[in-house]
Protein backbone atom coordinates (compact mmCIF):
# COMPACT_ATOMS: atom_id res chain seq x y z
CA UNK A 1 0.00 0.00 0.00
CA UNK A 2 2.73 2.46 1.00
CA UNK A 3 4.84 1.75 -2.06
CA UNK A 4 1.76 2.06 -4.22
CA UNK A 5 0.93 5.55 -3.02
CA UNK A 6 4.54 6.60 -3.35
CA UNK A 7 4.61 5.32 -6.89
CA UNK A 8 1.38 7.11 -7.59
CA UNK A 9 2.84 10.31 -6.26
CA UNK A 10 5.97 9.98 -8.38
CA UNK A 11 3.86 9.43 -11.44
CA UNK A 12 1.64 12.33 -10.54
CA UNK A 13 4.52 14.73 -10.16
CA UNK A 14 5.48 14.73 -13.81
CA UNK A 15 2.38 15.85 -15.71
CA UNK A 16 0.61 19.01 -14.56
CA UNK A 17 -2.57 17.93 -12.84
CA UNK A 18 -5.03 20.24 -14.50
CA UNK A 19 -8.00 18.66 -12.77
CA UNK A 20 -6.85 19.98 -9.37
CA UNK A 21 -7.04 23.47 -10.79
CA UNK A 22 -10.39 22.81 -12.43
CA UNK A 23 -11.83 21.53 -9.15
CA UNK A 24 -10.55 24.50 -7.17
CA UNK A 25 -11.03 27.31 -9.66
CA UNK A 26 -14.78 28.11 -9.43
CA UNK A 27 -14.89 28.22 -5.63
CA UNK A 28 -11.64 30.18 -5.33
CA UNK A 29 -12.70 32.66 -8.02
CA UNK A 30 -16.16 33.42 -6.63
CA UNK A 31 -14.86 33.52 -3.06
CA UNK A 32 -11.97 35.79 -3.95
CA UNK A 33 -13.97 38.11 -6.18
CA UNK A 34 -16.98 38.61 -3.90
CA UNK A 35 -15.55 38.13 -0.45
CA UNK A 36 -11.82 38.66 -0.09
CA UNK A 37 -11.31 41.45 -2.62
CA UNK A 38 -14.31 43.49 -1.41
CA UNK A 39 -13.09 43.05 2.14
CA UNK A 40 -9.71 44.48 1.26
CA UNK A 41 -11.36 47.03 -1.01
CA UNK A 42 -13.35 48.23 1.98
CA UNK A 43 -10.27 48.44 4.17
CA UNK A 44 -8.59 50.46 1.43
CA UNK A 45 -11.60 52.77 0.94
CA UNK A 46 -11.47 53.68 4.60
CA UNK A 47 -8.16 55.46 3.93
CA UNK A 48 -9.63 57.72 1.25
CA UNK A 49 -12.07 60.59 1.22
CA UNK A 50 -14.22 61.96 -1.55
CA UNK A 51 -13.12 65.54 -2.09
CA UNK A 52 -14.56 67.36 -5.10
CA UNK A 53 -15.61 64.20 -6.93
CA UNK A 54 -12.27 62.44 -6.61
CA UNK A 55 -10.91 60.02 -4.08
CA UNK A 56 -8.06 61.53 -2.11
CA UNK A 57 -5.81 59.57 0.18
CA UNK A 58 -6.19 60.85 3.73
CA UNK A 59 -4.38 58.17 5.69
CA UNK A 60 -6.09 57.64 9.01
CA UNK A 61 -8.09 60.86 8.64
CA UNK A 62 -11.44 59.09 8.55
CA UNK A 63 -10.64 57.30 11.77
CA UNK A 64 -9.60 60.57 13.37
CA UNK A 65 -13.03 61.94 12.37
CA UNK A 66 -14.74 58.84 13.69
CA UNK A 67 -13.03 58.98 17.09
CA UNK A 68 -12.63 62.72 17.47
CA UNK A 69 -15.27 64.70 15.57
CA UNK A 70 -18.29 65.04 17.91
CA UNK A 71 -20.67 64.58 14.95
CA UNK A 72 -19.40 61.06 14.59
CA UNK A 73 -17.66 60.07 17.78
CA UNK A 74 -20.69 60.46 20.04
CA UNK A 75 -22.63 58.02 17.89
CA UNK A 76 -19.67 55.74 17.41
CA UNK A 77 -18.84 55.29 21.09
CA UNK A 78 -22.54 54.94 21.84
CA UNK A 79 -22.86 52.18 19.23
CA UNK A 80 -19.74 50.43 20.49
CA UNK A 81 -20.93 50.59 24.10
CA UNK A 82 -24.35 49.28 23.13
CA UNK A 83 -22.79 46.50 21.09
CA UNK A 84 -20.69 45.48 24.06
CA UNK A 85 -23.77 45.35 26.29
CA UNK A 86 -25.55 43.34 23.58
CA UNK A 87 -22.68 40.84 23.66
CA UNK A 88 -22.51 40.71 27.46
CA UNK A 89 -26.23 39.87 27.70
CA UNK A 90 -25.77 37.07 25.17
CA UNK A 91 -22.84 35.64 27.09
CA UNK A 92 -24.60 35.88 30.45
CA UNK A 93 -28.06 34.73 29.41
CA UNK A 94 -27.99 32.87 26.09
CA UNK A 95 -25.02 30.61 26.69
CA UNK A 96 -25.85 29.50 30.25
CA UNK A 97 -29.46 28.76 29.22
CA UNK A 98 -28.14 26.87 26.19
CA UNK A 99 -25.82 24.81 28.39
CA UNK A 100 -28.58 24.11 30.92
CA UNK A 101 -30.99 22.94 28.22
CA UNK A 102 -28.31 20.80 26.59
CA UNK A 103 -27.41 19.21 29.93
CA UNK A 104 -31.06 18.36 30.57
CA UNK A 105 -31.56 17.01 27.04
CA UNK A 106 -28.56 14.76 27.30
CA UNK A 107 -29.65 13.14 30.54
CA UNK A 108 -29.95 9.42 29.88
CA UNK A 109 -33.28 7.86 28.96
CA UNK A 110 -35.19 11.11 29.08
CA UNK A 111 -38.25 10.92 26.84
CA UNK A 112 -39.39 13.34 24.14
CA UNK A 113 -35.90 14.78 23.70
CA UNK A 114 -36.35 14.88 19.91
CA UNK A 115 -39.49 16.95 20.34
CA UNK A 116 -37.89 19.42 22.78
CA UNK A 117 -34.83 19.77 20.56
CA UNK A 118 -36.90 20.49 17.47
CA UNK A 119 -39.24 22.91 19.23
CA UNK A 120 -36.56 24.93 21.00
CA UNK A 121 -34.66 25.33 17.73
CA UNK A 122 -37.68 26.77 15.87
CA UNK A 123 -36.98 30.47 16.64
CA UNK A 124 -33.46 30.13 15.25
CA UNK A 125 -34.70 29.30 11.77
CA UNK A 126 -37.12 32.23 11.61
CA UNK A 127 -36.08 35.42 9.89
CA UNK A 128 -35.25 38.53 11.90
CA UNK A 129 -38.15 40.31 10.28
CA UNK A 130 -40.59 37.84 11.78
CA UNK A 131 -38.89 37.74 15.16
CA UNK A 132 -38.47 41.50 15.42
CA UNK A 133 -42.02 42.26 14.45
CA UNK A 134 -43.68 39.48 16.41
CA UNK A 135 -41.96 40.63 19.61
CA UNK A 136 -42.74 44.22 18.84
CA UNK A 137 -46.40 43.27 18.73
CA UNK A 138 -46.22 41.15 21.87
CA UNK A 139 -44.46 43.84 23.90
CA UNK A 140 -46.72 46.55 22.54
CA UNK A 141 -49.00 48.16 25.13
CA UNK A 142 -51.67 48.53 22.41
CA UNK A 143 -52.18 44.81 22.01
CA UNK A 144 -51.74 44.11 25.66
CA UNK A 145 -50.48 40.53 25.47
CA UNK A 146 -47.44 41.17 27.65
CA UNK A 147 -49.29 43.10 30.41
CA UNK A 148 -52.06 40.48 30.31
CA UNK A 149 -49.57 37.65 30.79
CA UNK A 150 -47.78 39.51 33.56
CA UNK A 151 -51.11 40.06 35.24
CA UNK A 152 -51.57 36.29 35.42
CA UNK A 153 -48.47 35.98 37.61
CA UNK A 154 -49.23 39.15 39.54
CA UNK A 155 -46.48 41.28 38.05
CA UNK A 156 -48.60 43.68 36.06
CA UNK A 157 -47.25 46.71 37.87
CA UNK A 158 -43.81 45.98 36.45
CA UNK A 159 -44.94 46.32 32.85
CA UNK A 160 -43.71 49.27 30.84
CA UNK A 161 -43.41 49.61 27.07
CA UNK A 162 -39.82 48.38 27.16
CA UNK A 163 -39.02 48.92 23.52
CA UNK A 164 -40.07 52.55 23.80
CA UNK A 165 -37.96 53.44 26.83
CA UNK A 166 -34.34 54.44 26.42
CA UNK A 167 -33.09 52.64 29.49
CA UNK A 168 -34.75 49.30 28.67
CA UNK A 169 -34.96 49.05 24.89
CA UNK A 170 -31.50 47.64 24.24
CA UNK A 171 -31.75 45.04 26.99
CA UNK A 172 -35.20 44.01 25.77
CA UNK A 173 -33.95 43.57 22.21
CA UNK A 174 -30.89 41.66 23.42
CA UNK A 175 -33.20 39.27 25.23
CA UNK A 176 -35.30 38.86 22.09
CA UNK A 177 -32.10 37.99 20.24
CA UNK A 178 -31.21 35.54 23.02
CA UNK A 179 -34.65 33.98 22.62
CA UNK A 180 -34.00 33.55 18.92
CA UNK A 181 -30.51 32.09 19.09
CA UNK A 182 -30.46 29.98 22.24
CA UNK A 183 -30.88 26.92 19.99
CA UNK A 184 -27.36 27.20 18.62
CA UNK A 185 -25.38 26.89 21.87
CA UNK A 186 -27.89 24.27 22.98
CA UNK A 187 -27.22 22.09 19.93
CA UNK A 188 -23.45 22.47 19.97
CA UNK A 189 -23.17 21.71 23.69
CA UNK A 190 -25.64 18.86 23.31
CA UNK A 191 -23.44 17.36 20.59
CA UNK A 192 -20.38 17.73 22.82
CA UNK A 193 -22.14 16.09 25.77
CA UNK A 194 -23.24 13.16 23.62
CA UNK A 195 -19.69 12.57 22.48
CA UNK A 196 -18.44 11.99 26.04
CA UNK A 197 -17.87 8.24 26.18
CA UNK A 198 -19.95 6.17 28.59
CA UNK A 199 -16.82 4.73 30.22
CA UNK A 200 -15.87 8.13 31.57
CA UNK A 201 -19.31 8.63 33.07
CA UNK A 202 -19.39 5.11 34.45
CA UNK A 203 -15.94 5.55 36.00
CA UNK A 204 -17.20 8.72 37.67
CA UNK A 205 -20.19 6.84 39.02
CA UNK A 206 -17.98 4.10 40.41
CA UNK A 207 -16.15 6.84 42.30
CA UNK A 208 -19.49 8.06 43.62
CA UNK A 209 -19.63 11.25 41.57
CA UNK A 210 -23.19 11.70 40.37
CA UNK A 211 -25.75 14.36 39.61
CA UNK A 212 -24.65 17.96 39.80
CA UNK A 213 -21.16 17.14 41.01
CA UNK A 214 -20.75 14.94 37.95
CA UNK A 215 -21.76 17.81 35.70
CA UNK A 216 -19.38 20.33 37.28
CA UNK A 217 -16.41 18.02 37.77
CA UNK A 218 -16.57 15.66 34.80
CA UNK A 219 -18.74 16.95 32.01
CA UNK A 220 -18.08 20.68 32.16
CA UNK A 221 -14.29 20.37 31.78
CA UNK A 222 -14.86 18.03 28.84
CA UNK A 223 -17.15 20.44 27.02
CA UNK A 224 -14.99 23.53 27.59
CA UNK A 225 -13.75 23.51 23.98
CA UNK A 226 -17.35 23.69 22.77
CA UNK A 227 -18.05 26.54 25.17
CA UNK A 228 -15.07 28.29 23.58
CA UNK A 229 -16.61 27.77 20.15
CA UNK A 230 -20.03 29.08 21.12
CA UNK A 231 -18.40 32.10 22.76
CA UNK A 232 -16.52 33.07 19.61
CA UNK A 233 -19.58 32.40 17.43
CA UNK A 234 -21.62 34.65 19.72
CA UNK A 235 -18.93 37.32 19.57
CA UNK A 236 -18.72 37.34 15.77
CA UNK A 237 -22.50 37.21 15.41
CA UNK A 238 -23.10 40.05 17.87
CA UNK A 239 -20.54 42.46 16.48
CA UNK A 240 -21.96 41.87 13.02
CA UNK A 241 -25.64 42.11 14.01
CA UNK A 242 -27.96 44.51 12.25
CA UNK A 243 -31.20 42.92 11.13
CA UNK A 244 -33.04 42.60 14.44
CA UNK A 245 -32.44 46.21 15.49
CA UNK A 246 -33.30 47.45 12.01
CA UNK A 247 -36.56 45.50 11.90
CA UNK A 248 -37.70 46.36 15.39
CA UNK A 249 -36.50 49.96 15.73
CA UNK A 250 -35.63 51.10 12.20
CA UNK A 251 -32.35 52.51 10.92
CA UNK A 252 -32.40 55.26 13.53
CA UNK A 253 -32.23 52.61 16.28
CA UNK A 254 -34.59 54.52 18.52
CA UNK A 255 -35.59 55.65 21.02
CA UNK A 256 -32.91 58.32 20.74
CA UNK A 257 -30.21 55.92 19.42
CA UNK A 258 -30.41 53.84 22.58
CA UNK A 259 -30.40 50.58 20.59
CA UNK A 260 -27.82 51.69 18.04
CA UNK A 261 -25.14 49.05 17.46
CA UNK A 262 -22.22 49.01 15.03
CA UNK A 263 -24.25 47.34 12.27
CA UNK A 264 -27.01 49.98 12.25
CA UNK A 265 -24.43 52.75 12.63
CA UNK A 266 -22.59 51.39 9.58
CA UNK A 267 -25.83 51.29 7.62
CA UNK A 268 -26.68 54.91 8.44
CA UNK A 269 -23.17 56.16 7.72
CA UNK A 270 -23.03 54.29 4.43
CA UNK A 271 -26.52 55.09 3.13
CA UNK A 272 -27.35 58.26 4.95
CA UNK A 273 -30.62 58.91 6.71
CA UNK A 274 -33.00 61.81 6.87
CA UNK A 275 -30.87 64.89 6.04
CA UNK A 276 -27.43 63.38 6.23
CA UNK A 277 -25.98 62.14 2.94
CA UNK A 278 -24.46 58.67 2.84
CA UNK A 279 -20.69 58.51 2.93
CA UNK A 280 -19.09 55.30 1.59
CA UNK A 281 -15.69 56.20 2.96
CA UNK A 282 -16.94 56.68 6.50
CA UNK A 283 -18.98 53.51 6.07
CA UNK A 284 -15.80 51.73 5.08
CA UNK A 285 -14.03 53.16 8.11
CA UNK A 286 -16.72 51.78 10.43
CA UNK A 287 -16.61 48.43 8.64
CA UNK A 288 -12.84 48.42 9.14
CA UNK A 289 -13.26 48.97 12.88
CA UNK A 290 -15.78 46.13 12.98
CA UNK A 291 -13.33 43.97 11.06
CA UNK A 292 -10.54 44.76 13.52
CA UNK A 293 -12.80 44.02 16.52
CA UNK A 294 -13.89 40.69 15.07
CA UNK A 295 -10.34 39.84 14.01
CA UNK A 296 -9.09 40.60 17.52
CA UNK A 297 -11.78 38.34 18.98
CA UNK A 298 -10.97 35.51 16.60
CA UNK A 299 -7.22 35.84 17.32
CA UNK A 300 -7.80 35.79 21.07
CA UNK A 301 -9.86 32.65 20.57
CA UNK A 302 -7.39 30.90 18.24
CA UNK A 303 -4.18 31.74 20.08
CA UNK A 304 -5.22 31.99 23.70
CA UNK A 305 -8.32 29.91 24.20
CA UNK A 306 -8.01 27.10 21.72
CA UNK A 307 -4.37 26.27 22.35
CA UNK A 308 -5.07 25.92 26.08
CA UNK A 309 -8.25 23.95 25.70
CA UNK A 310 -6.95 20.95 23.84
CA UNK A 311 -9.78 18.81 22.63
CA UNK A 312 -9.99 15.51 24.39
CA UNK A 313 -9.44 12.77 21.88
CA UNK A 314 -11.32 9.63 22.67
CA UNK B 1 -26.93 3.84 33.68
CA UNK B 2 -27.27 3.24 37.35
CA UNK B 3 -30.43 4.10 39.19
CA UNK B 4 -28.60 6.76 41.17
CA UNK B 5 -28.91 9.21 38.30
CA UNK B 6 -32.51 8.42 37.52
CA UNK B 7 -34.53 9.50 40.50
CA UNK B 8 -38.12 10.47 39.78
CA UNK B 9 -38.01 14.08 41.06
CA UNK B 10 -34.99 14.72 38.89
CA UNK B 11 -36.80 13.50 35.78
CA UNK B 12 -39.87 15.56 36.59
CA UNK B 13 -37.70 18.59 37.18
CA UNK B 14 -35.95 18.13 33.85
CA UNK B 15 -39.25 17.83 32.03
CA UNK B 16 -40.65 20.87 33.82
CA UNK B 17 -37.73 23.06 32.75
CA UNK B 18 -37.75 21.76 29.19
CA UNK B 19 -41.51 22.18 28.81
CA UNK B 20 -41.31 25.72 30.20
CA UNK B 21 -38.64 26.63 27.72
CA UNK B 22 -40.47 24.94 24.85
CA UNK B 23 -43.51 27.07 25.67
CA UNK B 24 -41.35 30.22 25.69
CA UNK B 25 -39.84 29.23 22.35
CA UNK B 26 -43.12 28.43 20.62
CA UNK B 27 -45.49 30.92 22.26
CA UNK B 28 -44.79 33.95 20.01
CA UNK B 29 -45.04 31.84 16.86
CA UNK B 30 -48.31 30.23 17.90
CA UNK B 31 -49.71 33.57 19.07
CA UNK B 32 -49.02 35.22 15.72
CA UNK B 33 -50.37 32.37 13.59
CA UNK B 34 -53.44 31.96 15.81
CA UNK B 35 -54.39 35.63 15.76
CA UNK B 36 -53.87 35.95 12.01
CA UNK B 37 -57.13 33.99 11.59
CA UNK B 38 -59.17 36.40 13.71
CA UNK B 39 -61.16 39.54 13.18
CA UNK B 40 -59.81 42.82 14.55
CA UNK B 41 -62.15 42.64 17.53
CA UNK B 42 -61.00 39.10 18.20
CA UNK B 43 -57.33 40.07 18.05
CA UNK B 44 -57.68 42.79 20.63
CA UNK B 45 -60.52 41.36 22.69
CA UNK B 46 -59.03 37.97 23.46
CA UNK B 47 -55.51 37.65 22.05
CA UNK B 48 -54.73 34.46 23.93
CA UNK B 49 -57.68 32.32 22.81
CA UNK B 50 -57.74 30.35 19.56
CA UNK B 51 -60.12 31.65 16.87
CA UNK B 52 -63.75 30.71 17.51
CA UNK B 53 -66.56 30.74 14.98
CA UNK B 54 -67.36 34.24 16.20
CA UNK B 55 -63.90 35.71 15.82
CA UNK B 56 -62.71 33.71 12.79
CA UNK B 57 -61.86 36.02 9.90
CA UNK B 58 -59.59 35.84 6.89
CA UNK B 59 -59.59 39.59 6.23
CA UNK B 60 -55.84 39.81 6.96
CA UNK B 61 -54.98 37.27 4.30
CA UNK B 62 -57.19 38.89 1.67
CA UNK B 63 -55.49 42.24 2.38
CA UNK B 64 -52.03 40.72 2.03
CA UNK B 65 -52.85 38.91 -1.21
CA UNK B 66 -54.59 42.01 -2.54
CA UNK B 67 -51.84 44.48 -1.68
CA UNK B 68 -48.36 43.07 -1.59
CA UNK B 69 -46.98 41.23 -4.55
CA UNK B 70 -46.03 38.37 -2.27
CA UNK B 71 -46.12 35.64 -4.84
CA UNK B 72 -43.54 37.50 -6.89
CA UNK B 73 -41.29 38.13 -3.86
CA UNK B 74 -41.60 34.50 -2.95
CA UNK B 75 -40.47 33.52 -6.42
CA UNK B 76 -37.44 35.82 -6.15
CA UNK B 77 -36.46 34.31 -2.82
CA UNK B 78 -36.83 30.84 -4.23
CA UNK B 79 -34.69 31.59 -7.29
CA UNK B 80 -31.97 33.23 -5.21
CA UNK B 81 -31.92 30.50 -2.58
CA UNK B 82 -32.00 27.55 -4.96
CA UNK B 83 -29.41 28.99 -7.34
CA UNK B 84 -27.02 29.98 -4.54
CA UNK B 85 -27.49 26.60 -2.93
CA UNK B 86 -26.70 24.83 -6.20
CA UNK B 87 -23.48 26.77 -6.72
CA UNK B 88 -22.39 26.48 -3.10
CA UNK B 89 -22.86 22.71 -3.18
CA UNK B 90 -21.26 22.17 -6.60
CA UNK B 91 -18.28 24.52 -6.21
CA UNK B 92 -17.91 23.69 -2.54
CA UNK B 93 -17.83 19.94 -3.16
CA UNK B 94 -15.35 20.34 -6.03
CA UNK B 95 -12.99 22.46 -3.94
CA UNK B 96 -13.39 20.18 -0.93
CA UNK B 97 -12.51 17.20 -3.14
CA UNK B 98 -9.41 18.94 -4.47
CA UNK B 99 -8.27 19.84 -0.95
CA UNK B 100 -8.90 16.44 0.60
CA UNK B 101 -7.88 14.19 -2.30
CA UNK B 102 -4.77 15.70 -3.86
CA UNK B 103 -1.56 16.69 -2.24
CA UNK B 104 -0.15 19.74 -3.93
CA UNK B 105 2.02 22.64 -2.92
CA UNK B 106 0.03 25.19 -0.94
CA UNK B 107 -2.74 22.76 -0.03
CA UNK B 108 -2.85 23.71 3.65
CA UNK B 109 -2.50 27.39 2.83
CA UNK B 110 -5.38 27.18 0.36
CA UNK B 111 -7.48 25.43 3.01
CA UNK B 112 -6.77 28.20 5.52
CA UNK B 113 -7.47 30.87 2.92
CA UNK B 114 -10.86 29.36 2.16
CA UNK B 115 -11.62 28.90 5.86
CA UNK B 116 -11.07 32.61 6.56
CA UNK B 117 -14.62 33.35 5.52
CA UNK B 118 -16.09 31.15 8.26
CA UNK B 119 -15.10 33.67 10.90
CA UNK B 120 -14.99 36.97 9.01
CA UNK B 121 -18.52 37.99 7.94
CA UNK B 122 -18.93 38.94 4.29
CA UNK B 123 -21.04 41.94 5.36
CA UNK B 124 -17.94 43.90 6.31
CA UNK B 125 -17.08 44.13 2.60
CA UNK B 126 -20.46 45.58 1.70
CA UNK B 127 -19.18 49.02 0.69
CA UNK B 128 -16.83 47.55 -1.90
CA UNK B 129 -19.34 44.88 -2.97
CA UNK B 130 -21.87 47.60 -3.80
CA UNK B 131 -19.25 49.50 -5.80
CA UNK B 132 -18.36 46.32 -7.65
CA UNK B 133 -21.99 45.62 -8.46
CA UNK B 134 -22.58 49.21 -9.60
CA UNK B 135 -19.50 49.01 -11.82
CA UNK B 136 -20.61 45.73 -13.39
CA UNK B 137 -24.22 46.85 -13.75
CA UNK B 138 -25.53 44.09 -11.50
CA UNK B 139 -27.36 46.29 -8.99
CA UNK B 140 -31.00 45.30 -8.67
CA UNK B 141 -30.49 41.92 -10.26
CA UNK B 142 -30.92 38.55 -8.62
CA UNK B 143 -27.51 37.60 -10.07
CA UNK B 144 -25.83 40.00 -7.64
CA UNK B 145 -27.48 38.29 -4.68
CA UNK B 146 -26.69 34.82 -5.99
CA UNK B 147 -22.99 35.67 -6.43
CA UNK B 148 -22.69 37.19 -2.97
CA UNK B 149 -24.53 34.33 -1.27
CA UNK B 150 -22.43 31.78 -3.13
CA UNK B 151 -19.28 33.45 -1.82
CA UNK B 152 -20.83 33.63 1.65
CA UNK B 153 -21.77 29.95 1.77
CA UNK B 154 -18.60 28.46 0.29
CA UNK B 155 -16.19 28.61 3.29
CA UNK B 156 -18.34 26.57 5.67
CA UNK B 157 -19.42 24.20 2.88
CA UNK B 158 -15.82 23.47 1.91
CA UNK B 159 -14.81 23.02 5.53
CA UNK B 160 -17.58 20.54 6.34
CA UNK B 161 -17.44 18.65 3.04
CA UNK B 162 -13.68 18.14 3.09
CA UNK B 163 -14.01 16.58 6.56
CA UNK B 164 -16.44 14.09 5.09
CA UNK B 165 -14.55 13.47 1.86
CA UNK B 166 -11.47 12.42 3.82
CA UNK B 167 -13.54 9.46 5.03
CA UNK B 168 -14.35 8.14 1.54
CA UNK B 169 -12.38 4.96 0.99
CA UNK B 170 -9.17 5.33 -1.01
CA UNK B 171 -9.45 1.79 -2.35
CA UNK B 172 -12.68 2.69 -4.08
CA UNK B 173 -11.18 5.69 -5.81
CA UNK B 174 -8.03 3.78 -6.77
CA UNK B 175 -10.17 0.97 -8.16
CA UNK B 176 -11.86 3.54 -10.31
CA UNK B 177 -8.48 4.87 -11.48
CA UNK B 178 -7.32 1.37 -12.39
CA UNK B 179 -10.50 0.96 -14.42
CA UNK B 180 -9.47 4.06 -16.33
CA UNK B 181 -12.00 6.53 -14.99
CA UNK B 182 -10.98 10.16 -15.24
CA UNK B 183 -10.64 12.22 -12.06
CA UNK B 184 -13.85 14.03 -13.00
CA UNK B 185 -15.81 10.79 -13.32
CA UNK B 186 -14.40 9.59 -10.01
CA UNK B 187 -15.61 12.79 -8.35
CA UNK B 188 -19.07 12.94 -9.91
CA UNK B 189 -19.86 9.21 -10.07
CA UNK B 190 -18.09 7.73 -7.07
CA UNK B 191 -17.48 10.40 -4.44
CA UNK B 192 -20.48 12.72 -4.74
CA UNK B 193 -23.12 10.01 -4.18
CA UNK B 194 -21.22 8.85 -1.09
CA UNK B 195 -21.20 12.25 0.61
CA UNK B 196 -24.86 12.94 -0.09
CA UNK B 197 -25.82 13.03 3.63
CA UNK B 198 -23.13 15.64 4.26
CA UNK B 199 -24.38 17.62 1.29
CA UNK B 200 -27.87 17.68 2.80
CA UNK B 201 -26.46 19.04 6.05
CA UNK B 202 -24.53 21.74 4.24
CA UNK B 203 -27.65 22.55 2.21
CA UNK B 204 -29.68 23.25 5.33
CA UNK B 205 -26.92 25.33 6.91
CA UNK B 206 -26.54 27.37 3.74
CA UNK B 207 -30.22 27.78 2.99
CA UNK B 208 -31.52 29.31 6.23
CA UNK B 209 -29.29 32.41 6.35
CA UNK B 210 -29.84 33.08 2.65
CA UNK B 211 -33.60 32.84 2.85
CA UNK B 212 -33.71 35.03 5.96
CA UNK B 213 -31.15 37.64 4.94
CA UNK B 214 -32.30 41.25 4.97
CA UNK B 215 -29.00 43.13 4.57
CA UNK B 216 -28.00 42.27 1.01
CA UNK B 217 -31.48 42.46 -0.57
CA UNK B 218 -31.85 45.86 1.10
CA UNK B 219 -28.55 47.12 -0.29
CA UNK B 220 -28.01 45.28 -3.56
CA UNK B 221 -31.51 44.60 -4.88
CA UNK B 222 -34.20 46.80 -3.31
CA UNK B 223 -36.16 47.34 -6.54
CA UNK B 224 -39.75 46.14 -6.83
CA UNK B 225 -38.69 43.57 -9.44
CA UNK B 226 -36.04 41.90 -7.31
CA UNK B 227 -37.39 42.13 -3.77
CA UNK B 228 -37.07 38.95 -1.76
CA UNK B 229 -39.79 37.80 0.57
CA UNK B 230 -37.85 38.92 3.66
CA UNK B 231 -37.40 42.44 2.34
CA UNK B 232 -40.94 42.51 0.98
CA UNK B 233 -42.34 41.51 4.36
CA UNK B 234 -40.19 44.14 6.09
CA UNK B 235 -41.48 46.95 3.84
CA UNK B 236 -45.03 45.66 3.93
CA UNK B 237 -44.98 45.58 7.73
CA UNK B 238 -43.64 49.11 7.79
CA UNK B 239 -46.52 50.34 5.61
CA UNK B 240 -49.33 48.56 7.41
CA UNK B 241 -48.31 49.41 10.96
CA UNK B 242 -51.89 49.96 12.03
CA UNK B 243 -53.53 47.14 10.08
CA UNK B 244 -53.03 44.35 12.56
CA UNK B 245 -54.93 41.76 10.57
CA UNK B 246 -52.67 42.28 7.58
CA UNK B 247 -49.50 42.29 9.67
CA UNK B 248 -50.32 39.07 11.47
CA UNK B 249 -51.32 37.40 8.20
CA UNK B 250 -48.11 38.53 6.50
CA UNK B 251 -46.03 37.27 9.42
CA UNK B 252 -47.79 33.91 9.33
CA UNK B 253 -47.23 33.62 5.60
CA UNK B 254 -43.54 34.34 6.14
CA UNK B 255 -43.28 31.80 8.97
CA UNK B 256 -45.05 28.87 7.33
CA UNK B 257 -42.75 27.97 4.40
CA UNK B 258 -39.67 28.02 6.63
CA UNK B 259 -41.46 26.06 9.31
CA UNK B 260 -42.58 23.38 6.86
CA UNK B 261 -39.08 23.06 5.41
CA UNK B 262 -37.70 22.88 8.94
CA UNK B 263 -40.05 20.11 10.00
CA UNK B 264 -39.06 18.12 6.90
CA UNK B 265 -35.32 18.67 7.30
CA UNK B 266 -34.96 18.97 11.06
CA UNK B 267 -33.56 15.45 11.43
CA UNK B 268 -30.95 16.24 8.82
CA UNK B 269 -30.10 19.55 10.44
CA UNK B 270 -29.82 18.16 13.93
CA UNK B 271 -27.86 15.14 12.75
CA UNK B 272 -25.56 17.53 10.93
CA UNK B 273 -24.90 19.63 14.00
CA UNK B 274 -24.48 16.68 16.30
CA UNK B 275 -22.30 14.58 14.00
CA UNK B 276 -19.27 16.77 14.42
CA UNK B 277 -20.09 19.13 11.60
CA UNK B 278 -18.68 21.86 13.78
CA UNK B 279 -15.57 20.45 15.34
Amino acid sequence: MATETMAAEKRAKRPIRWHVGVFLAPAVLVYTAFMILPLFGTLQLSLFRNIEQSQVFVGLGNFRTLFGDPNWSVNFWNALRNNLWFFIIHMLVQNPIGILLAALLSSPRLRFTAFYRTAIFVPTILSFVIVGFAWKLILSPIWGVAPHLMDLVGLKSFFTPWLGKEQYALTALSLVSVWQFVGIPMMLIYAALLSIPDEVIEAAECDGITGLAQFWKIKLPLILPSIGIISILTFVGNFNAFDLIYTAQGALAGPNYSTDILGTFLYRAFFGFQLQVGDPNMGAAIATIMFLIILAGVCVYLFLVQTRLRRYQF
Amino acid sequence: MSTATRSLPRTIGAHAILITYTVIALFPVILVVMNSFKSRAGIFGAPLTPPTTKTFDLIGYTTVFGQGDFFHYFQNSLVVTVASLFFVLLFGAMAAFALSEYRFRGNTLMGLYLALGIMIPIRLGTVAILQLMVASGLVNTLTALILVYTAQGLPLAIFILSEFMKQVSNDLKNAGRIDGLSEYTIFFRLVLPLVRPAMATVAVFTMIPIWNDLWFPLILAPSEETKTVTLGAQLFLGQFVTNWNAILAALSLAILPVLILYVIFSRQLIRGITSGAVK
